[in-house]
């Protein structure tokens, strides 16, 4: 048994809040760099590049790559021999989220009801997930995720006999209906399978995986690089204007499910796809 | 290639511009999001003024993140126009005939576009620290309960946008698209 107390946990949330904000992935920054060898048209370059221009001004000047700060969501495999002391797991969670976004001059983008709307002011409540894992150690992951591409995701419940041609036609057909909205290039997130929440947990957690990685499984390997191509024959292009780069990559989890169901969920990233992960 | 313009956008200036421009903005422009929107035409409905005058106006759609000490504004790029397509009619036709944002419109703005002679200007979504370099100053002039939503009159200085929508209602989202492809 190893105990942490939650305040290391603060902490940890308080820095990495901030960082991803300012900081964008190194794979983000490659695949967007390779993204301008291969373009050829010349407004597309101009915004690939501007958008390069923009992660050092963010660097420089210690600004948010984008003013979506996102809501925060936190990510914990937690080991099961850890004990967690010092307070509770979920608040000292949100207090880092709390002191991250005012800390971090990050914008407050979280409304305390759906429906009645007002702003929480300090960005909480986080959007926390938390997997036990072996051992006795903590993996935290903070992926700050903005709405302009969050609402351009999509979820169906596809039926078995729709087969691979169907999940294929509902994430192209998702892309494409997402169109400029979702601040192309894209990351695209997939979630194939287990059941309708659980699909789409899924298909963000698909969003954490590096870029340019593949799934371990040759079949959705072979599916992520062929769904690439596909999107990136639309022609959507970085920000909509045409072009070449309509998403950086596609990324697919996948999960058992019941013999009646085949559920599909698309969670689309912007080219802004932020997440920082630390061990405890 | 790049036009300068010096806003107030009077109709001379957006008759003039065209799809696929790309464009550097200085003057005025006001900062106003969903509940900003939502807020302006409930009070209209009620009599009251919209917070700042429409005529020849550029509404900008941004919720800007908290400017630091010794900064003018923080990271402060378009967020999607299309939410804001409920409401924008009617202010389109009350004069503010200019918006920056990102993302498609819907057939009603577009027409509202053509109509009274307006341009939807596009942004680079995603890259607000590097448009908040070309936002030299920033007052908050109404709604400041509203937080990031409230409304902010902004002074730019060659604030890099593209015509995405012109009066004539072409659109850069559907032809650039299509020419891409060819």
């Amino acid at each position: 048994m190893r105990e942490i107390d939650v305040s290391r946990i603060t902490d940890a949330v308080r820095r990495m809040c901030i960082s991803a904000n300012i900081n964008l992935p190194q794979d983000m920054k490659d695949a967007l760099l390779r993204a301008r060898k291969q373009e050829d048209g010349p407004i597309a370059q101009t915004i690939l590049d501007r958008i390069m221009e923009n992660h050092a001004l963010a660097q420089s000047g210690t600004l948010p790559i984008c003013q979506d700060t996102g809501m925060a969501c936190i990510f914990l495999e937690a080991g099961q021999d850890v004990h967690f002391t010092g307070g509770s797991l979920y608040d000292a969670v949100n207090e880092g989220v709390r002191l991250g976004y005012t800390e971090g001059y990050l914008r407050k983008s979280v409304e305390r009801d759906p429906i009645r709307r007002g702003n929480t002011g300090d960005n909480t409540p986080a959007l926390i997930t938390v997997d036990i894992v072996p051992g006795d150690k903590v993996k935290l992951t903070v992926a700050p995720k903005g709405f302009g591409s969050e609402n351009m995701s999509a979820l169906k419940m596809l039926k078995p006999s729709a087969g691979l041609e169907g999940i294929k036609a509902f994430i192209l057909e998702t892309v494409e209906h997402a169109g400029p909205n979702p601040c192309p290039p894209i990351v695209v997130g997939v979630g194939i399978g287990g059941n309708f929440d659980h699909v789409a947990l899924l298909a963000k957690k698909a969003l954490l995986r590096p870029v340019d990685s593949c799934n371990p499984d040759p079949f959705y390997a072979a599916l992520e690089e062929e769904l690439l191509e596909e999107i990136n024959a639309l022609g959507i292009g970085p920000q909509g204007f045409g072009g070449r780069t309509t998403a950086l990559g596609v990324n697919i989890e996948y999960l058992p499910t019941h013999i009646a169901g085949m559920p599909c969920a698309v969670n689309i990233s912007c080219h802004v796809t932020r997440h920082e992960t630390e061990v405890i | 290639m790049i036009r300068s313009i010096r806003l107030p956008l009077t109709e001379a200036l957006s008759q003039s511009l065209h799809m696929g421009d790309n464009v550097l903005l200085s003057g005025i422009v006001y900062t106003a999001r969903d509940a900003a929107h939502e807020r302006m035409t409930e009070q209209l409905a009620r009599g009251i003024p919209i917070p700042f005058d429409t005529k020849d106006a550029v509404i900008y759609y941004v919720g800007p993140s908290p400017a630091r000490p010794g900064q003018v504004i923080g990271s402060a790029g378009p967020t999607t126009a299309g939410r804001m397509d409920k409401w924008a009619p009617q202010l389109i036709g009350l004069g503010a005939r200019g918006m920056i944002g990102k993302g498609k419109r819907s057939p009603e703005v577009i027409e509202a576009i053509r109509r009274y002679h307006g341009v939807y200007f596009g942004a680079i979504g995603g890259a607000g620290a590097l448009l908040a370099r070309h936002i030299v100053k920033s007052e908050l002039i109404a709604y400041e309960d509203l937080g990031p939503e409230a409304i902010r009159r902004l002074t730019v200085k060659d604030f890099p946008v593209t015509v995405i929508i012109d009066c004539e209602g072409n659109d850069l989202y559907e032809l650039g698209r299509r020419s891409y492809l060819g």
